[in-house]
Protein backbone atom coordinates (compact mmCIF):
# COMPACT_ATOMS: atom_id res chain seq x y z
CA UNK A 1 0.00 0.00 0.00
CA UNK A 2 1.34 3.55 -0.53
CA UNK A 3 2.25 5.25 2.44
CA UNK A 4 3.67 8.28 3.95
CA UNK A 5 7.09 7.09 2.95
CA UNK A 6 6.37 6.95 -0.90
CA UNK A 7 4.64 10.52 -0.93
CA UNK A 8 8.18 12.09 0.65
CA UNK A 9 10.49 10.13 -1.93
CA UNK A 10 8.32 11.37 -4.78
CA UNK A 11 8.16 15.41 -3.34
CA UNK A 12 12.42 14.92 -2.56
CA UNK A 13 13.16 13.68 -6.10
CA UNK A 14 10.93 16.82 -7.27
CA UNK A 15 13.04 19.20 -5.29
CA UNK A 16 16.36 18.45 -6.09
CA UNK A 17 15.59 18.13 -9.73
CA UNK A 18 14.36 22.05 -8.88
CA UNK A 19 17.74 22.66 -7.05
CA UNK A 20 19.70 20.78 -10.02
CA UNK A 21 17.90 23.13 -12.45
CA UNK A 22 18.65 25.82 -11.17
CA UNK A 23 22.59 25.13 -11.03
CA UNK A 24 22.35 23.73 -14.76
CA UNK A 25 20.02 26.86 -16.43
CA UNK A 26 22.27 29.76 -14.39
CA UNK A 27 22.38 32.04 -17.38
CA UNK A 28 18.42 31.37 -18.18
CA UNK A 29 16.40 33.30 -15.60
CA UNK A 30 12.55 31.53 -17.33
CA UNK A 31 14.19 28.12 -16.43
CA UNK A 32 15.67 29.51 -13.02
CA UNK A 33 11.79 30.46 -12.70
CA UNK A 34 10.46 27.10 -13.54
CA UNK A 35 12.81 25.12 -11.40
CA UNK A 36 11.59 27.37 -8.08
CA UNK A 37 8.22 26.56 -9.24
CA UNK A 38 9.24 22.69 -9.56
CA UNK A 39 11.05 23.30 -5.83
CA UNK A 40 7.58 24.84 -4.45
CA UNK A 41 5.56 21.49 -6.18
CA UNK A 42 7.71 19.49 -4.16
CA UNK A 43 6.84 21.72 -1.03
CA UNK A 44 3.15 21.48 -1.88
CA UNK A 45 2.98 17.66 -2.09
CA UNK A 46 4.67 17.01 0.84
CA UNK A 47 2.25 19.56 2.83
CA UNK A 48 -0.18 17.78 1.38
CA UNK A 49 0.79 14.06 2.07
CA UNK A 50 1.26 14.95 6.02
CA UNK A 51 -1.89 16.55 6.10
CA UNK A 52 -3.44 13.67 4.64
CA UNK A 53 -1.39 11.14 6.81
CA UNK A 54 -1.77 13.39 9.95
CA UNK A 55 -5.91 13.60 9.28
CA UNK A 56 -5.19 17.51 9.71
CA UNK A 57 -5.99 19.73 7.31
CA UNK A 58 -3.61 22.56 8.57
CA UNK A 59 -1.21 21.38 5.60
CA UNK A 60 -3.66 21.47 3.49
CA UNK A 61 -4.27 25.49 4.21
CA UNK A 62 -0.37 26.30 4.11
CA UNK A 63 -0.15 24.42 0.69
CA UNK A 64 -2.58 26.85 -0.34
CA UNK A 65 -0.77 30.03 0.92
CA UNK A 66 2.14 28.69 -0.78
CA UNK A 67 0.32 28.43 -3.99
CA UNK A 68 -0.45 32.07 -3.45
CA UNK A 69 2.98 32.77 -2.74
CA UNK A 70 4.28 30.85 -5.83
CA UNK A 71 1.61 32.56 -7.97
CA UNK A 72 2.64 36.51 -6.49
CA UNK A 73 6.39 35.22 -6.89
CA UNK A 74 6.09 34.48 -10.49
CA UNK A 75 4.44 37.67 -11.34
CA UNK A 76 6.99 39.69 -10.42
CA UNK A 77 9.67 38.18 -11.53
CA UNK A 78 8.77 37.70 -15.24
CA UNK A 79 7.86 41.70 -14.88
CA UNK A 80 10.98 42.04 -13.78
CA UNK A 81 12.40 39.34 -16.64
CA UNK A 82 10.06 41.73 -19.14
CA UNK A 83 11.74 45.05 -17.98
CA UNK A 84 15.28 43.98 -17.89
CA UNK A 85 14.93 42.21 -21.33
CA UNK A 86 13.34 45.60 -22.23
CA UNK A 87 16.71 47.34 -20.94
CA UNK A 88 19.15 45.38 -22.08
CA UNK A 89 17.91 43.04 -24.75
CA UNK A 90 19.15 39.72 -23.47
CA UNK A 91 18.11 37.60 -20.34
CA UNK A 92 21.49 36.35 -19.65
CA UNK A 93 21.61 37.09 -15.70
CA UNK A 94 25.12 35.85 -14.51
CA UNK A 95 26.43 38.86 -15.01
CA UNK A 96 24.02 41.05 -13.51
CA UNK A 97 25.39 43.97 -11.49
CA UNK A 98 23.72 46.87 -12.12
CA UNK A 99 22.73 47.88 -8.87
CA UNK A 100 26.63 47.25 -7.69
CA UNK A 101 28.17 50.67 -6.17
CA UNK B 1 -4.41 -1.85 -6.44
CA UNK B 2 -5.94 0.62 -8.88
CA UNK B 3 -4.45 3.23 -6.60
CA UNK B 4 -1.19 2.08 -6.34
CA UNK B 5 -1.04 1.80 -10.16
CA UNK B 6 -2.23 5.10 -10.57
CA UNK B 7 0.35 6.57 -7.75
CA UNK B 8 3.43 4.96 -9.45
CA UNK B 9 1.92 6.43 -12.85
CA UNK B 10 1.87 9.63 -11.41
CA UNK B 11 5.00 10.03 -9.68
CA UNK B 12 6.98 8.54 -12.56
CA UNK B 13 5.44 11.10 -15.04
CA UNK B 14 5.78 14.34 -12.50
CA UNK B 15 9.65 13.03 -11.95
CA UNK B 16 10.14 12.73 -15.89
CA UNK B 17 8.36 15.75 -16.77
CA UNK B 18 10.18 17.83 -13.59
CA UNK B 19 13.92 16.51 -15.47
CA UNK B 20 12.57 17.48 -18.92
CA UNK B 21 11.33 20.43 -17.53
CA UNK B 22 14.95 21.46 -16.93
CA UNK B 23 16.89 19.90 -19.16
CA UNK B 24 14.92 20.77 -22.59
CA UNK B 25 16.79 23.09 -24.89
CA UNK B 26 13.95 25.04 -25.68
CA UNK B 27 12.20 27.06 -22.78
CA UNK B 28 8.43 26.69 -24.96
CA UNK B 29 8.74 22.79 -24.28
CA UNK B 30 10.35 22.98 -20.61
CA UNK B 31 7.26 24.76 -20.27
CA UNK B 32 5.01 22.45 -21.40
CA UNK B 33 6.45 19.65 -19.04
CA UNK B 34 5.96 21.63 -15.96
CA UNK B 35 2.32 21.76 -16.99
CA UNK B 36 2.51 18.16 -17.30
CA UNK B 37 4.30 18.04 -13.65
CA UNK B 38 1.70 20.31 -12.32
CA UNK B 39 -1.19 17.55 -13.58
CA UNK B 40 0.59 14.74 -12.07
CA UNK B 41 1.06 16.35 -9.06
CA UNK B 42 -2.70 17.42 -8.81
CA UNK B 43 -3.29 13.53 -9.23
CA UNK B 44 -0.95 12.49 -6.66
CA UNK B 45 -3.10 15.36 -4.28
CA UNK B 46 -6.57 14.16 -5.45
CA UNK B 47 -4.86 10.30 -4.44
CA UNK B 48 -4.12 11.80 -1.40
CA UNK B 49 -7.84 12.98 -0.64
CA UNK B 50 -6.87 16.58 -1.16
CA UNK B 51 -9.13 17.31 -3.98
CA UNK B 52 -9.65 21.33 -3.39
CA UNK B 53 -5.60 21.16 -3.27
CA UNK B 54 -5.33 19.33 -6.34
CA UNK B 55 -8.41 21.70 -8.57
CA UNK B 56 -6.30 24.90 -7.35
CA UNK B 57 -3.09 24.09 -8.60
CA UNK B 58 -5.13 22.61 -12.33
CA UNK B 59 -6.89 26.60 -12.23
CA UNK B 60 -3.85 28.17 -10.54
CA UNK B 61 -0.90 26.68 -11.61
CA UNK B 62 -1.89 25.50 -15.16
CA UNK B 63 -4.11 27.81 -16.03
CA UNK B 64 -2.28 31.21 -14.86
CA UNK B 65 1.36 31.12 -13.98
CA UNK B 66 2.11 28.62 -16.84
CA UNK B 67 0.52 30.57 -19.11
CA UNK B 68 2.17 33.49 -17.72
CA UNK B 69 5.56 31.63 -18.66
CA UNK B 70 4.12 30.60 -21.72
CA UNK B 71 3.56 34.20 -22.72
CA UNK B 72 6.29 35.60 -21.54
CA UNK B 73 8.42 32.88 -23.44
CA UNK B 74 7.47 33.73 -26.34
CA UNK B 75 7.11 37.14 -26.43
CA UNK B 76 10.67 38.08 -25.63
CA UNK B 77 12.82 37.37 -28.86
CA UNK B 78 15.64 35.45 -27.11
CA UNK B 79 18.79 33.73 -28.39
CA UNK B 80 18.77 30.85 -26.32
CA UNK B 81 21.59 28.75 -27.79
CA UNK B 82 23.95 31.39 -26.17
CA UNK B 83 21.68 30.91 -22.77
CA UNK B 84 22.56 27.03 -22.66
CA UNK B 85 27.08 28.18 -22.75
CA UNK B 86 27.18 27.30 -19.00
CA UNK B 87 24.83 23.91 -19.11
CA UNK B 88 27.69 21.70 -19.60
CA UNK B 89 30.51 23.40 -17.36
CA UNK B 90 27.92 23.51 -14.57
CA UNK B 91 26.66 19.90 -14.84
CA UNK B 92 29.13 18.01 -12.94
CA UNK B 93 29.04 20.59 -9.62
CA UNK B 94 25.35 20.62 -10.37
CA UNK B 95 24.93 17.02 -10.29
CA UNK B 96 27.31 16.35 -7.45
CA UNK B 97 24.89 18.96 -5.07
CA UNK B 98 22.05 17.14 -6.44
CA UNK B 99 23.39 13.63 -5.33
CA UNK B 100 24.74 15.01 -1.76
CA UNK B 101 21.24 15.95 -1.12
CA UNK B 102 19.19 13.59 -2.51
CA UNK B 103 21.19 11.55 -0.14
CA UNK B 104 20.62 13.57 2.44
CA UNK B 105 16.91 13.06 1.96
CA UNK B 106 17.13 9.54 1.53
CA UNK B 107 19.29 9.35 5.21
CA UNK B 108 16.48 11.39 6.44
CA UNK B 109 13.62 9.21 5.15
CA UNK B 110 15.67 6.28 6.06
CA UNK B 111 15.89 6.92 9.46
CA UNK B 112 11.77 8.06 10.08
CA UNK B 113 10.97 4.40 8.20
CA UNK B 114 13.26 2.40 11.21
CA UNK B 115 11.64 5.52 14.03
CA UNK B 116 14.78 6.81 14.46
CA UNK B 117 12.54 10.10 14.17
CA UNK B 118 9.09 10.70 15.98
CA UNK B 119 6.74 12.88 13.85
CA UNK B 120 4.63 15.41 16.39
CA UNK B 121 0.66 14.66 16.64
CA UNK B 122 -2.11 16.99 15.82
CA UNK B 123 -3.71 18.71 18.53
CA UNK B 124 -7.29 18.34 17.07
CA UNK B 125 -7.96 22.28 16.40
CA UNK B 126 -7.87 21.10 12.59
CA UNK B 127 -9.55 18.11 12.00
CA UNK B 128 -11.42 16.94 9.04
CA UNK B 129 -15.09 17.24 10.66
CA UNK B 130 -16.84 13.87 10.71
CA UNK B 131 -19.17 13.63 7.46
CA UNK B 132 -17.67 16.75 6.29
CA UNK B 133 -15.99 17.03 2.32
CA UNK B 134 -12.82 17.95 1.96
CA UNK B 135 -13.74 21.38 0.29
CA UNK B 136 -16.13 21.97 3.24
CA UNK B 137 -13.76 21.08 5.71
CA UNK B 138 -11.19 23.66 4.41
CA UNK B 139 -13.95 26.14 3.98
CA UNK B 140 -14.86 25.98 7.73
CA UNK B 141 -11.09 26.21 8.86
CA UNK B 142 -10.31 29.01 6.25
CA UNK B 143 -12.82 31.44 7.39
CA UNK B 144 -12.20 30.83 11.28
CA UNK B 145 -9.49 29.74 12.59
CA UNK B 146 -7.10 31.11 9.33
CA UNK B 147 -9.19 34.25 8.76
CA UNK B 148 -6.57 36.56 8.96
CA UNK B 149 -3.67 34.79 7.42
CA UNK B 150 -6.21 34.46 3.86
CA UNK B 151 -7.08 37.79 4.41
CA UNK B 152 -3.40 38.61 4.28
CA UNK B 153 -2.77 36.27 0.86
CA UNK B 154 -5.20 38.12 -0.69
CA UNK B 155 -3.14 41.86 0.41
CA UNK B 156 -0.67 39.85 -1.00
CA UNK B 157 -2.13 39.13 -4.50
CA UNK B 158 -3.16 42.56 -4.68
CA UNK B 159 0.82 43.99 -3.77
CA UNK B 160 1.97 41.70 -6.86
CA UNK B 161 -0.75 42.74 -8.82
CA UNK B 162 -0.06 45.99 -8.35
CA UNK B 163 3.91 46.00 -8.28
CA UNK B 164 3.70 44.06 -11.38
CA UNK B 165 1.71 46.38 -13.17
CA UNK B 166 4.04 49.58 -11.90
CA UNK B 167 7.04 47.75 -13.11
CA UNK B 168 6.20 46.96 -16.66
CA UNK B 169 4.03 50.06 -17.69
CA UNK B 170 5.64 52.42 -19.57
CA UNK B 171 4.90 56.10 -20.13
CA UNK B 172 5.01 56.88 -24.28
CA UNK B 173 5.69 59.76 -25.14
CA UNK B 174 4.45 61.21 -28.24
CA UNK B 175 0.93 59.66 -28.36
CA UNK B 176 -1.73 62.08 -28.79
CA UNK B 177 -4.54 61.00 -25.69
CA UNK B 178 -7.78 62.35 -25.37
CA UNK B 179 -7.66 64.91 -21.81
CA UNK B 180 -10.94 64.98 -20.38
CA UNK B 181 -10.55 67.75 -18.02
CA UNK B 182 -9.03 69.77 -20.72
CA UNK B 183 -11.93 69.48 -22.90
CA UNK B 184 -14.00 69.94 -20.30
CA UNK B 185 -13.03 72.59 -18.91
CA UNK B 186 -13.30 74.95 -22.38
CA UNK B 187 -15.33 77.51 -22.18
CA UNK B 188 -16.96 79.26 -25.48
CA UNK B 189 -15.64 82.70 -24.91
CA UNK B 190 -12.12 81.41 -25.02
CA UNK B 191 -12.40 79.26 -27.95
CA UNK B 192 -14.26 81.73 -30.12
CA UNK B 193 -13.98 85.11 -31.56
CA UNK B 194 -16.20 87.66 -33.29
CA UNK B 195 -13.87 89.53 -35.94
CA UNK B 196 -15.38 91.79 -38.32
CA UNK B 197 -12.58 92.17 -41.27
CA UNK B 198 -12.11 94.34 -43.59
CA UNK B 199 -13.30 93.86 -47.36
CA UNK B 200 -9.84 92.67 -49.55
CA UNK B 201 -7.64 92.48 -46.30
CA UNK B 202 -7.92 88.97 -45.20
CA UNK B 203 -8.53 87.61 -42.11
CA UNK B 204 -5.49 86.85 -39.74
CA UNK B 205 -5.91 83.58 -37.85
Amino acid sequence: MIGIGHYVTVSSILFVLGVLGIFLNRKNVIILLMAIELILLAVNINLVAFSSYLHDLTGQIFAMFVLTVAAGEAAVGLAILVIYFRDRGTIAVDDVHNLKG
Amino acid sequence: MIQVFAFYLFAALTCIAGAVTILARNPVHSVLWLIVAFFNAAGLMVLAGAEFIAMLLVIVYVGAVAVLFLFVVMMLDIDFAELRAGFIRNFPLGLLLAVVLLVELGVGIGAWSVGGIKLGTPDGTAAVPQGASNIEAIGLLLYSKYLFLFEAAGVLLLVAMVGAIVLTHRKRTGVRGQNVSRQVARRPGEATVNVKPEIGQGVSL
